[in-house]
């Protein structure tokens, strides 16, 4: 069974004061996010992240093309009941104690009294909120209503759970906090999915990623074989070489960088490795160091949507077509 | 459904009851209520007259700002500060969100109008020393009031959904005033001689929700009991005209994108 399905998913908006226009936000997008990933939407500002999320909590209706979600459609609250969900940058209730606002998230959900007075003290005591749980909402810094947007989003247990730029407002403990709640999630069973435009978080935690831009998928795939398949270059790092190994191998290298006595040759795929390490060997050079650099998962982003006007490369990681959602 | 109704019920009064702006209002009420024993005692022969007239306008008036003020902010507030995006990703169905909302801000209006009435009463019982029949017939204009704000706080409700907070008071005041002179509006349409213009002032009047029949406060303040017909008619027409604010609302609700 699939979590979330979305079928040529497209997104006009109309702009303008006088004579409105549409403008497209998503374009024939189609993802398959399977029960149990942590699936991570990446993209620009204004590539169509939140759009596709509020597609997927029925906030916003689809142009065109269809979502599911639990293979309901978002329009049916029915589905709502297994959801959770963090807005981006959210903002809740000023006149209300974080105490009082759980209440309030836990009784829209129906628990009982007893479910709901544990589930929310759990929950506070989760996010780390338990001593503030008595003070209002317009008291809190961003990070802590951040806290308590996460908090909230779980209120249910819900199976699958939405997160809007989850690590956004948070300090480096706190987003450790997120990040290792979201492997808990995970490790229960829970699908994620979420977006962001922090690509460390994403490439500590999803399973697949899409890159979107512009509204369009630029590519869909396991976040494994992204970084796995995707070797870039090879770094050589050289104490005290002489003038004759460098010369030697300058034509193998993409960029040579001396630091005091040391110096880093970043050699092209393409390079034979055997040659240079050869060439090496003959000049007595000392090798400090040799590591292959995989293509991180920023280098992938960059190659989808670092360049708008260019093509995308013919050079991609395997299972990462553009347009194609598996 | 219910359950999720009475819990966006119950929020919307909890959000309304700690507006400063409630407190302020109802301190005004008070006081005024409040002068309006310093007027009768100056005022030979009349003073009961006096006291009602000034005390159920004060709760009307004071009502209808609450009403307007806090009503225009009922939904487009939480569009604004997004608060709307995490009610709605809830298994909160819109039509349970504006009813919630609707019956959160009446239920806020009759407990102030309540402490208002409070006020009233302990100052009629203090120019009078006592308290007989007569003075339990103006509980009859007090839910006149009562009617008219509801009708007032559906209006409010279906400004909110559409506009901005701004333009939604001022077209909710605008036609909390000419839902007043609606008879006054009709009978010069009719008196006119132009059948366009006597067309287009029974169109008004019938599609206009009409305060004008609501005004039961002079009457009151004479000691005369509203008859039983008006109260059965006045509270059908409230009924009915505030359902088809709320359905007129939940249709615009439904399609909305946020």
């Amino acid at each position: 069974m699939l979590a979330i399905e979305t079928i040529e998913l497209t997104k006009d908006y109309r702009v303008g004061f006088w004579r409105k226009r549409p403008q497209r936000a998503l374009e024939r997008l189609s993802l398959e996010v399977e029960v149990g990933e942590v699936f991570g939407l990446l993209g620009p500002n204004g590539a169509g992240k939140t759009t596709t999320l509020k597609i997927l909590l029925g906030l916003a209706f689809p142009t065109a093309g269809a979502a599911r979600v639990f293979e309901r459609d978002p329009r049916d609250v029915s589905a709502h009941q297994n959801i959770g969900y963090l807005p981006e940058n959210p903002s809740f209730y000023d006149h209300l104690t974080a105490q009082e606002f759980m209440t309030y998230a836990a009784s829209i959900f129906g628990l009982s009294d007893r479910a709901r007075s544990r589930q929310v003290g759990l929950l506070l005591e989760r996010v780390g909120l338990t001593d503030s749980r008595n003070h209002p909402l317009r008291k809190f810094s961003k990070g802590m209503i951040q806290r308590l947007g996460i908090a909230q989003a779980l209120i249910n247990d819900p199976d699958l759970i939405f997160l809007d730029e989850p690590m956004s407002g948070l300090d480096p403990v706190g987003r450790r906090e997120v990040r290792n709640l979201i492997l808990q999630l995970k490790e229960k069973g829970k699908t994620i999915f979420f977006s962001t435009h922090i690509l460390s978080d994403a490439e500590t935690l999803c399973d697949r990623v899409a890159i979107l831009d512009h509204g369009k998928l630029q590519g869909c795939g396991e976040l494994r074989e992204i970084l796995e398949v995707g070797l870039s270059s090879t770094e050589i790092v050289l104490e005290k070489p002489n003038r004759d190994v460098i010369v030697a191998l300058e034509p193998f290298a993409s960029s040579i960088v001396r630091t005091g006595n040391r110096v880093l040759l970043t050699l092209g795929v393409e390079s034979d490795l055997t040659e240079v390490l050869a060439e090496v060997v003959r000049s007595k050079a000392k090798l400090i160091s040799l590591n292959p650099v995989r293509m991180s998962l920023e280098d992938y982003f960059m190659e989808r949507v670092g360049d708008n006007d260019a093509p995308p490369p013919g050079k991609a990681a395997a299972g990462m077509e553009p347009g194609k959602g598996e | 459904m219910i359950q999720r109704i009475r819990t966006i019920a119950f929020h919307t009064f909890k959000e309304s009851v700690r507006e400063k702006v409630l407190y302020n209002l109802i301190v005004f009420a008070l006081l005024l209520i409040g002068s309006a024993v310093l007027f009768a005692s100056i005022s030979l022969g009349i003073e009961r007259l006096l006291l009602v007239n000034l005390g159920l306008s004060s709760i009307a008036i004071f009502g209808l700002l609450m009403a307007i003020f806090i009503g225009i902010g009922l939904v487009s507030k939480e569009i604004d500060r997004r608060t709307i995006h995490n009610i709605l990703s809830k298994p909160v169905r819109r039509f349970e969100f504006i009813i919630g909302k609707y019956l959160g801000l009446l239920l806020t209006l009759v407990v102030n109008t309540a402490i208002m009435a409070g006020g009233f009463y302990t100052a009629l019982y203090y120019v009078e020393r006592h308290l007989g029949h007569e003075d339990l017939l103006l509980l009859d204009a007090i839910y006149f009031i009562l009617l008219q704000f509801a009708i007032v706080v559906g209006l409010a409700l279906l400004f909110s959904c559409i506009s901005t907070p701004i333009l939604s008071a001022f077209f909710t005041f605008c036609l909390y005033v000419v839902g007043n002179f609606l008879g006054d509006i009709r009978w010069l349409g009719h008196e006119s001689g132009s059948a366009i213009f006597e067309k287009v002032t029974a169109l008004l009047y019938y599609l206009l929700p009409n305060f004008s029949d609501f005004q039961v406060i002079s009457q009151a303040a004479h000691g005369k009991a509203v008859p039983s017909y008006l109260l059965t008619s006045g509270s059908f027409y409230a009924l009915l005209y505030v359902t088809v604010l709320i359905s007129a609302s939940i249709l615009i609700f439904e399609e909305r994108e946020f």
